[in-house]
């Protein structure tokens, strides 16, 4: 069977390219959120793995309401850069700059 | 090397690599579908490790629903590629040794307890009186029956919030109020007028076009 830590190194992988996608796509916010879908599912992994490791199914709970709050993250997120695209006509992250944060 | 591990190598290669291109692609729609493949393949994932509940679940909401949305949303917006492209490689050697840190330093957090563990198996979460939807559907149920609520209490505000954020009232476009249709009474739209009967007169230029017609 397969040893835990193959599970462990692929969600260590997968939250690295997440986290580099967010660094790297600095002008396409759409991208930064779907990099932060892949940072998720990376997590959900880990969950999943550790879940069948410890013989535990509240691991998988967590992962259904992981799922739950991505999806419900996903429709905000997406509503409020509609928003800002019907303002600014633009998704560049460096035009969110209105709030001078 | 048994069959599942070979599977187990097979999806998360193609994990990894499509989550390579969901951020390297230069058309976002390609990102989409590429994340489209990567859930795939995370869901094989899932499943390998017995939780085929999640794994199904993974692929309806997320490849059915959530990535939908996505493609939606980029291709309503109309969006300038070219001006997005720039400058993408100003942020390549920052994000490339962050994610080399953070690889590195996981591997070592995880190598200091490798070899040990195993995953999947004749675990008895999946065993065969009683599958895992079965066991999750028992947990999710009992245990976890407050959060379980709460989580659709969430879903309910994020598609409020969704919607209020979306709507908007334009004043340049006409529109039909129906509640003011039904109110309107007779003498708001029609006006009786008391005219005279004429006789129509015939002007000259009439009376010769008339008769050449005949």
């Amino acid at each position: 069977m397969i040893p835990l830590s193959y599970y462990l190194v692929l969600g260590a992988i997968l939250f690295s390219i997440g986290v580099m996608g967010i660094f790297l796509n600095r002008k396409n916010v759409i991208t930064i959120l779907m990099a932060i879908e892949l940072i998720l599912l990376a997590v959900n992994i880990n969950f999943v793995a550790f879940s069948q490791h410890l013989n535990n199914l509240s691991g998988q709970v967590f992962v259904f309401f992981i799922l739950t709050v991505a999806a419900a993250e996903a429709a905000v997120g997406l509503a409020i850069l509609v928003l800002f695209f019907r303002n600014r006509r633009s998704i560049d992250v460096d035009d969110i700059n209105s709030l001078s944060g | 090397m048994s069959v599942v591990e070979a599977v187990f190598f097979l999806f998360a290669t193609i994990l990894v690599a499509s989550a390579f291109m969901v951020i390297s692609a230069r058309n976002p729609v390609h990102s989409v579908l590429f994340l489209v493949l990567a859930f795939f393949n995370g869901a094989g994932l899932f499943i390998l490790a017995g939780a085929e509940f999640l794994g199904f679940t993974l692929i309806l909401v997320y490849v059915g629903a959530v990535m939908v949305l996505f493609l939606f949303v980029l291709m309503m917006l109309d969006i300038n590629l070219q001006r997005m492209r720039e400058g993408i490689l100003n942020y390549l050697p920052l994000g490339a040794a962050i994610a080399f840190i953070l690889v590195v330093e996981m591997g070592m957090a995880l190598s200091a307890g490798a070899g040990g563990p195993v995953v999947g198996g004749d675990s008895a979460l999946g065993g065969p009186e009683a599958g895992n939807t079965t066991l999750l559907g028992r947990v999710l149920y009992d245990q976890y029956l407050l959060p379980f609520e709460v989580a659709a209490l969430v879903l309910l505000v994020a598609l409020v919030a969704a919607i209020a954020l979306t709507l908007r009232s334009r004043p340049d476009t006409k529109k039909q109020v129906p509640g003011d249709q039904v109110r309107v009474r007779r003498d708001e739209r029609v006006r009786m007028v008391d005219m005279p009967t004429e006789k129509p007169q015939k002007t000259a230029g009439e009376a010769a076009g008339t008769g050449e017609d005949q």
